[in-house]
């Protein structure tokens, strides 16, 4: 016999204690995914409890039900379609008021509810005591406590769950919010008209179908007029005029009627069931906030909590990333060593090794960041950050909770994409998404530091500056831009809770860091796995390019050279005969690659592509480097030294010295940097947009709208500089 | 009076709401509605946003938002 499968989904506040809950009942037994079709993390766990198998899903935290945000749509859609055997609200005790209020909603939609009221020990600490019974009795709603925090009477919950889902729905006609008279007036007539037309079959509750349309709710409009057919012109022209005769009855929308009722109705059962039996009470959280907000040392607080964050994921991540490197480079090297010389083994090394190798390697900093946002997300310090850099982040657009994530692009545009997932609202989340990769991350310091070391001498700290800032005016400017054109309106409302300071616990840290780092692994292996198979193609074919020297037989000529020279000379000097040899060859190596990359499709590309770099400043060589910067923007440096012939490392005198020979003026070098500031984003960041935006459009938008950015930058800087007598 | 004409540590009664559409909803599921006392905790350092206690919990509003809710002070008792 199989186990009987129950639905249970877990409903409340944000705040409340639900996660902590659900971590309590599933364990690390979770599925973390995201909603079909939008970017909220859904989080589901199977077990087994006492025979059955109970699915828990954690839907969105929400304070109400209307559908307003994406989150309340999914939550309300999850209940109303998917119809859960169970739901559980859980309540934020010392919160009740407003806790109330979703929970009056969830009464009134067709669903067996269960009410647990979570941190109920912090609530009578803070003396207010809640009479579960009673509650129980005014709201015909099971009612249970719960500890989340110290995992108390999850037990009872289930067990609650279960017999509720086993029993007859209950009859709660009596039991529910009453509107004034005008409203239940209206809420009847519409009722009516739904029983004298039964074919209409309304979807839904019908007194909740009802309550929605006087509301105007967008989404139940719109399920009526797909359902009903024919029916819905004449249910939505009666809605129009009893919402047109409620209007003038209270000079107010009916929707704003209703919330202000049930809220006076919610201040009628906190009357009966919550005692407040101190009024004056020791309140650890605001002592807190007295110095993290406060006036004059909250923004120095507030600096050193990102200065310390931004260490820990850069500095100490640096360790397990050269670890890494080092594996990577063991893998590689012994896998090497086993394969015979091939074009597949060059695909499997060169293209596919190195390539996962290039993400893998931000493995740490991914987990320690994420650790630090589960960190201030958990202790409810992310809530202060966005309180106290809201006014300068208003500025451009967006909301406080923006800051974060841009500040992180000055590290790994990847990281902070993703950390963008703190934002609420839709709309804030793209645009900080288009508007992060201007924060010029770490691997295009080396690009900077080769070019402004070349051309710049003595001033490239200062020049490697103003591009920092160049990055910065123009995110604030683009912010500005798509807020007041594409991502017009949404500018979410800046109503948030600052929920009391709470100590962490550990292992819901983890869960947090390792669920979203999972994401990181699983999607990006597959994308980044074919995006480098494709550079390696381009890269390394077509195979015959014809050479104009023939390598081989010249690496032949050294080899004999040296080994006569090696007999003839004293065993002293052999070493130093040997390391000459070893640099010829290296030289011609070096020679034949060069040629190689320029005959490569890469190399034809570049070509092909030269006249668009040329009003640049760029030539061909650049412009292969920048499409080569494509898969890391480390790259476009040893690039450029592949086609020049030298070695490849920023630093390196043979780059600079053919830098300068190959006729590239710093002023050429201020374009290109520009341009490699501003151009698409790298392969890793272009798949993290194209995951976090839930969209390709979004993904083509900002790969197409930084590249022309760049080039026009790097146009007015390049022309404006000649025209200014710059050479 | 508006809200954001209140001072740090004042409190005073919500009279009306005003605004629009989907802000003026979300601030009343908040639970600022009318006749709810509001206690002005703080304003941030850069004197906007503000932080209300509302129905014993805090909660930030913009200024440009408390700027359209019309209250009545409550003297200090």
């Amino acid at each position: 016999m199989t186990a009987k499968r129950l639905t249970i989904a877990l409903a409340g506040n944000p705040n409340s204690g639900k996660t902590t809950i659900f971590n309590n009942i599933t364990g690390t037994r979770q599925k973390v995914g995201n909603w079909p079709g939008v970017t909220v993390e859904k989080k589901e766990g199977l077990i087994h409890y006492r025979g059955y198998d109970l699915r828990v899903v954690d839907l969105p935290g929400t304070y109400s039900l209307t559908p307003y945000s994406i989150e309340e749509i999914v939550a309300r859609n999850f209940i109303l379609d998917q119809s859960p055997d169970v739901v559980i609200d859980i309540i934020d005790a010392s919160n009740l008021e407003r806790s109330l209020y979703l929970a009056t909603q969830l009464c009134e939609l067709d669903c067996k509810v269960l009410f647990a009221l979570n941190m109920a020990d912090l609530a009578s600490s803070r003396g207010s005591k809640i009479d579960g019974s009673k509650l129980s009795e005014l709201l015909e709603v099971p009612v249970t406590f719960t500890v989340g925090n110290k995992n108390e009477g999850i037990d009872i919950l289930l067990e609650m769950a279960v017999e509720l889902a086993e029993s007859e729905m209950p009859d709660r006609s009596k039991r529910r919010v009453r509107y004034s008279k005008d409203i239940e007036t209206a809420i009847e007539k519409l009722q009516q008209d739904f029983a004298r037309h039964p074919e209409a079959r309304v979807p839904y509750n019908e007194r909740w179908t009802a309550i929605k349309l006087l509301e105007d709710d967008k989404i139940v409009k719109q399920r009526i007029v797909e359902k009903t057919g024919g029916e819905a012109r004449r249910i939505l022209d009666l809605t129009a005029s009893l919402r047109e005769h409620l209007r003038d009855r209270f000079d107010e929308e009916p929707e704003i009627v209703t919330t202000d009722e049930r809220y006076g109705f919610i201040a009628g059962i906190v009357r009966e069931v919550q005692t407040n039996t101190t009024r004056q009470r020791i309140d650890i959280s605001r002592n807190i906030d007295l110095v993290l907000t406060n006036r004059f040392v909250g923004f120095p607080i507030f600096v050193f909590f990102i200065w310390a964050m931004f260490q820990l994921t850069f500095t100490l991540g640096e360790y397990p990333m050269e670890a890494i490197d080092a594996l990577i480079g063991w893998f590689s090297s012994s896998l090497g060593s086993l394969l015979p010389d091939s074009l597949f083994k060059s695909l499997l090394l060169d293209g596919m090794v190195a390539g996962v190798g290039s993400v893998i390697i931000f493995l740490p900093n991914i987990l320690i960041l994420f650790f630090c946002i589960a960190l201030f997300e958990d202790t409810g310090y992310m809530s202060r950050s966005a309180f106290l850099m809201d006014k300068i982040m208003h500025l451009i657009g967006l909301h406080g909770k923006s800051f974060i994530p841009m500040l992180m692009g000055f590290g790994c545009n990847v990281p902070a994409i993703m950390a963008s997932r703190t934002l609420e609202s839709e709309k804030d989340r793209i645009l900080t998404i288009l508007i992060t990769p201007f924060m010029s991350c770490s691997a295009k310091l080396p690009v900077y530091i080769a070019l402004a070391g070349t051309f710049f001498g003595g001033r490239a700290g200062s020049v490697i500056f103003a591009v920092y800032l160049t990055g910065i005016v123009l995110s604030m400017i683009t912010g500005r831009i798509f807020r007041s054109t594409l991502l017009r309106g949404a500018d979410a409302p800046f109503v948030m809770e600052l929920p009391p300071y709470r100590v962490p616990m550990f292992k819901s840290l983890l869960i947090h860091m390792w669920d979203r780092s999972k994401i990181f692994l699983r999607k990006m292996g597959g994308i980044i796995l074919i995006g480098s198979v494709v550079i390696w193609c381009l890269s390394s074919f077509p195979q015959n390019v014809p050479l104009t020297r023939d390598y081989d037989a010249e690496a032949a000529q050294v080899k004999t050279a040296y080994e006569t020279k090696l007999q003839a000379a004293e065993p002293a000097g052999r070493l130093l005969i040997e390391k000459e040899r070893d640099e010829a060859l290296q030289v011609l190596d070096r020679d034949r690659r060069a040629e190689q990359t320029e005959g490569s499709l890469m190399g034809w590309i570049g070509k092909a592509m030269a006249p668009l770099f040329a009003p640049l400043g760029i030539d061909w060589r650049g412009g292969v480097a920048l499409v080569s910067g494509f898969v890391a923007k480390e790259i476009v440096v040893s690039t450029l030294g592949v086609l020049h012939a030298v070695d490849g490392d920023e630093r390196s005198e043979a780059l600079r010295t053919a830098l300068k020979a190959s006729g590239m003026t710093p002023l050429a070098a201020l374009s290109m940097m520009v341009f490699v500031l501003l151009y698409l984003p790298c392969l890793a960041t272009v798949t993290a947009i194209r995951r976090e935006t839930g969209s390709l459009k979004w993904m083509f938008f900002s790969i197409f709208y930084s590249t022309s950015v760049a080039w026009l930058m790097a146009f007015v800087v390049y022309q404006a500089g000649r025209l200014l007598g710059f050479a | 009076m508006v809200l954001s004409d209140l001072r740090q540590g004042q409190s005073a009664v919500i009279e009306k709401i005003g605004g629009n559409g989907a802000l003026r909803r979300r601030i009343l599921e908040m639970g600022i509605v009318r006749g709810t006392e509001v206690y002005v905790e703080k304003y941030a350092p850069l004197k906007d946003p503000l932080e209300l206690i509302v129905k014993g919990y805090h909660v930030s509003l913009r200024v440009e938002e408390a700027a359209k809710i019309t209250v009545t002070p409550v003297k200090p008792a």
